[in-house]
């Protein structure tokens, strides 16, 4: 065992993981994190922690993925590289095993610009694939970035990344995922796919590179509302593809989220059937309360219970 | 070479409201090629300060002047009877040559004209790029010439973010984006290989500008 994580027994067992989201409060309200927490218990084995999400000030992710560790909840903390440098987010690695956080998602982060500080200085020391090396070097190595200074204790995270197979240039996505793979991350969860063809395309890349044998793929899942969410989607968020047909089906639909639901649902069977899918990762943003229907409807309940 | 743009006039005209007699000194290199401030550039600007403080009936007496390159001490020497005659020096050179003034006239108040930008190319007539930082370590060997600090808004030294779309930058789409062109020029030079190298994080304390201003001695050059 790398961390002892939830999440990482359940892979080490075989099981098809789920993950979902939480995104921390626009203040220090912990009302909202219960709130969510209470929506999603159970349901999954464990939770993102969005780090400021589209760049949008938030509670931090390693306070509010501590509130969730003591509500019961297993936390992913996310950390980007956008507002930190190697000094800052080595001691917050300390901070956030010493809290009882044992999964990390390593992530370059949206841009500055998305969010609400577009004149903030952004930092950008390292990029996602560095951090992911600095974090294993911490974990196995047990020294800091650099190599020479020992640290006193144990950085036992289960370390993950994530991927865009709907980005350009298309042949070098499987290529990256390759690299953050040889930089020491465990396990990957894509952004949502819509085109399921160019997941199973990028699957086989992936398989081709033997990429899927080292490290676990969780797809990434987010249920459409409505056509009009597709339609917006697909025209204004970059690296997200969205299928003419599937914004048909959702149009034609009798009511846009039952329909929604129902995809949702669909893909979640189809990308349990691809070979080096280990999990799942459902981003119903904003949404959390359905997690429990979803789950349930596509047959991973009940949560493993692992040892 | 250093890209510039003049700063907006009514900026220019509220620093020089307690002046009559100024110098306004253009640089003969790189703000000249990037039309900023130059000599055509800077007589430009003088006959609109003219006109504008003429309207307003607060005449302003302006000595045009333009030393090939405002950054080397001997050029701005070459200033210095002038600049004894003006109470102040408005420079439409770049931020290193504004500066260069400021160090050899140091009682004289010079004002920056134009702001600097960034080191970049000229892609093509009136459009320029920006290239490179000066980070003072160059990987451009790793990345087949095409420099990510400079050109990727989220300087990533190890391939495309997830935002990178249609040969776009999700940033300013009508940027490309550094990572398609590094990746499609290796592929065209068949060194695609090279991309699955983990390019370690920078050393940035070392020899870049978080250690504090730089400084070159070539002591085989000294006199
Ligand atoms: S790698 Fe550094 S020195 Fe080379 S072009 Fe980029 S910023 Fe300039
Ligand atoms: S789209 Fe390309 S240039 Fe823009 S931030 Fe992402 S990788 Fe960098």
């Amino acid at each position: 065992m790398k961390s002892g994580s939830n999440l990482e027994k359940v892979f080490v067992n075989g099981h098809f993981a789920v993950t979902s989201e939480l995104g921390p409060p626009k203040g220090n309200d912990v009302s909202v994190i219960k709130r969510k927490v209470d929506f999603l218990r159970g349901y999954v084995d464990a939770v993102n922690v969005t780090d400021n999400q589209t760049a949008i000030v938030r509670m931090s992710s390693i306070a509010t993925s501590a509130i969730a560790v003591q509500m019961g909840i297993e936390p992913i903390m996310q950390m980007v590289t956008r507002d930190r440098n190697r000094i800052a987010m080595q001691s917050d690695l300390f901070g956030a095993t010493a809290l009882g956080i044992k999964n990390i998602i390593c992530l370059t982060g949206d841009h500055h610009t998305f969010g609400n500080q577009v004149n903030a200085k952004n930092v950008h020391d390292l990029d996602s694939i560095q951090l992911i090396n600095m974090v294993k070097t911490m974990r196995d190595e047990k020294t800091l970035m650099g190599g020479e200074e020992k640290i006193e204790g144990d950085i036992d995270m289960f370390i993950g990344g994530a991927a865009n197979p709907f980005a350009d240039p298309f042949e070098f996505r499987a290529l990256r995922t390759a690299k953050k793979a040889a930089a020491g991350v465990d396990f990957i969860q894509t952004q949502c796919i819509y085109d399921m063809e160019r997941f199973k395309e990028w699957m086989k890349m992936i398989r081709d590179l033997g990429v899927h044998e080292k490290i676990h793929i969780m797809a990434g899942i987010t249920p459409l509302k409505s056509a009009g969410m597709a339609r917006y989607m697909a025209k204004n968020v970059a690296g997200i593809t969205i299928p003419d047909a599937l914004i048909d089906r959702m149009a034609k639909a009798a009511k846009g989220s039952d329909e929604g639901i129902k995809i949702c649902i669909e893909q979640i069977q189809e990308v349990k059937e691809i070979e080096g899918v280990h999990g799942v990762h459902i981003m119903a943003i904003e949404w959390e309360h359905m997690i429990g229907k979803i789950t349930e409807m596509a047959g991973l309940l009940p949560r493993p219970k692992v040892e | 070479m250093i890209k510039a743009e003049q700063k907006p006039f009514e900026e220019i005209l509220e620093y020089l409201a307690p002046y009559n007699k100024i110098l306004l000194s253009g640089c003969g290199a790189c703000v000249t090629v990037c039309h900023a401030g130059g000599e055509k550039d800077g007589a430009l600007l003088a006959s609109a300060l003219r006109m504008a403080r003429q309207k307003i009936g607060k005449p302003l007496e302006i000595i045009e002047s333009t030393p090939a390159r405002q950054c080397e001490p001997e050029f701005a020497q070459e200033l210095a009877d002038t600049v004894g005659q003006v109470q102040a020096v408005l420079s439409v050179s770049c931020g290193v040559g504004v500066q260069t003034l400021a160090r050899n006239f140091p009682a004289t108040q010079i004002f920056p004209g134009v702001n600097t930008l960034f080191m970049g190319e000229t892609v093509a007539h009136g459009v320029w790029e920006e290239r490179c930082q000066a980070c003072g370590d160059c990987i451009l060997e790793k990345t087949a010439g095409i420099c990510p600090i400079a050109r990727c808004a989220k300087q990533l030294l190890n391939g495309p973010c997830g935002g990178s779309s249609n040969g776009k930058c999700e940033i300013k789409r009508e940027t490309d984006c550094a990572w398609q062109l590094i990746f499609d020029r290796s592929k065209a030079l068949g060194q695609l290989h090279r991309l699955t190298e983990i390019i370690p994080a920078k050393q940035w304390g070392v020899q870049s500008r978080d250690s504090g201003p730089r400084r070159i001695v070539r002591e085989d050059l000294k006199v």
